[in-house]
């Protein structure tokens, strides 16, 4: 049965009639068209998903969207400022901190989180944030690096 | 993974409405951080028509020093209970139990109650749908043969906490909410040895808080063994409470996880108490230990290896800890 939700995507408020069974991975992807937002294992296992409630990161896959009701949720979507990269995902693209891509919103939003409450994290605190993030491709070495690089750099784009 | 059956979502903005309505619904689920039970559901290992969210139950939220115990609201997310001073200072087996749950993304929404309560785990059970038919299911949903022990008459599934064997061994307090109000008991009796029905938890209970004395000078830790360094479920998981008279030790006491269908107390360490931490100690240590636990191949890593890792496991917390206590 669907009910009303009603809660901020990437700052804007919004309501949309949701089922009680829905998802927020579903209700971000689907229903907003947000896709950026990746599925990866889609259980809880490998951090694709994450998107930040209240700038806290959670997995997007194993929570429930009227859970979030009243929240503030941010997506790799809500990152850029008009059209410009954040820096994160300039570092990324620049330190090749992506390959194929797919875990990089969900690395990104992680590492987003890390930042806003850690603004220098020293390698060890980069690599226990992005503990639960799996990345197949990189190896996660040009991932750490981008995310130094990432502390290292202004927040408004050059 | 599969989509979720359909149920429709109540969220009471109290514990004692988050018990009535369960009491109303009897076929309903509490559900916290979700980070357990979504899977699981997706899975089809559970279902339910109606979901009980308890993310707007404010005072299951609450940690408070009230006199010489710790109260801990079963709605503490495990993020906040390890990164809590009080619990990193006083209870650090507990804090460091919490920092070893699945990753930091997981930690943010899960809760102390849900890591006591998480569902018993086997590599038979928490598989898909068409995994489990193929292999003609099991006990513990939809079958009738426990795929690890098939001429028993029970489920051996593995309960899989981390949090649990530290307040054991801490000597937690549960405080479970039902209609007549508040019913208390020691953490040991919140569970049973078997893989189907682990928690002694009644049908329109809440599981509202958690006690823990704070007993001075004792020094305490977890130590988890699993394949990667995070997400994984233990293998093994060993939490130890030491207090150390001079060069004897005053107070030992040792719980396990991940090797039995409920979390284990290890008893019979009392005798140590007075004696010296020797070579004796450590083999009365490792004795008791493989007395308690029973390991089943409920995981791909074999049953004799973590049979014999778990007491190593014990020994080197043992150790560090004695000379830990050394130190202050
Ligand atoms: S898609 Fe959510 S954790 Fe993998
Ligand atoms: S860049 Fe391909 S999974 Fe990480």
């Amino acid at each position: 049965m669907k009910t009303l939700l009603t809660l901020s995507v990437n700052g804007r408020p919004r309501e949309d009639a949701v089922a009680g069974n829905a998802l927020l991975i579903d209700y971000l992807r689907d229903t907003l068209g947000l896709t950026g937002t990746k599925q990866g294992c889609d259980g809880g296992e490998c951090g694709a998903c994450t998107v930040l409630v209240d700038g806290q990161p959670r997995l997007a896959c194993c929570t429930l969207a009227h859970s979030v009701a009243g929240r503030s949720i941010e997506t790799i979507e809500g990152l850029s400022h008009e059209g410009n990269l954040s820096r994160l995902q300039r570092a990324f693209h620049e330190h090749l901190g992506s390959q194929c891509g797919f875990c990089t919103p969900g690395m990104i939003m992680a590492a987003e989180a890390l930042l806003r409450r850690t603004p220098q994290p020293s390698r060890d605190e980069i690599r226990a944030a992005l503990a639960g993030n799996l990345c197949r491709c990189t190896g996660y070495v040009k991932i750490i690096e981008s995310v130094e690089a990432a502390a290292g750099c202004e927040e408004v784009p050059a | 993974m599969g989509a979720l059956s359909d149920f429709s979502v109540l969220r009471p903005a109290s514990a004692a409405d988050a018990v009535r309505l369960r009491g109303e619904h009897p076929t309903s689920r509490f559900i916290a951080g979700g980070t357990d039970l979504v899977p699981n559901m997706r899975r089809g290992l559970v279902s339910t028509d109606i979901v009980i969210d308890l993310g707007n139950v404010g005072e299951m939220r609450e940690l408070q020093h009230q006199g010489g115990t710790l109260r801990i609201g079963a709605g503490v997310t495990l993020a906040t209970l390890a990164a809590d001073p009080r619990v990193r200072a006083r209870l650090p087996a507990l804090a460091q139990a919490a920092l070893c749950v699945a990753g930091p993304t997981h930690r943010t929404a899960a809760t102390l109650g849900g890591n006591l309560c998480l569902e018993t785990r086997c590599q038979y059970f928490n598989q898909s749908e068409s995994w489990r038919q193929g292999n003609n299911y099991c006990m513990k949903l939809a079958g009738d043969t426990c795929r690890v022990a098939p001429k028993s008459s029970r489920c051996y599934a593995a309960f899989s906490g981390d949090v649990a064997p530290a307040l054991l061994a801490l000597g937690a307090e549960v405080e479970l909410l039902g209609p007549q109000g508040i019913r208390r008991l020691p953490l040991a009796e919140l569970y049973v040895d078997d893989g189907m029905r682990w928690l002694a938890l009644g049908a329109d209970e809440l599981l509202f808080a958690v006690t823990v004395p704070l007993v001075a000078g004792r020094v305490s830790g977890y130590e988890k063994l699993r394949v990667r360094g995070a997400i994984d479920f233990p293998l093994a998981g060993v939490a130890v409470v030491l207090r150390r008279d001079g060069d004897a030790l005053g107070e030992l006491r040792i719980a396990c996880t991940g090797v039995s269908s409920r979390p284990e107390f290890v008893g019979g360490l009392d005798a140590l108490a007075g004696q010296p931490l020797d070579d004796a100690a450590f083999a009365v240590i490792e004795r008791q230990i493989k007395r308690t636990i029973q390991p089943m191949e409920t995981t791909t890593v074999s049953v004799p290896y973590r049979r014999r890792a778990t007491p190593v496991l014990a020994k080197r917390l043992v150790r560090r800890l004695w000379d830990e206590a050394k130190r202050r």
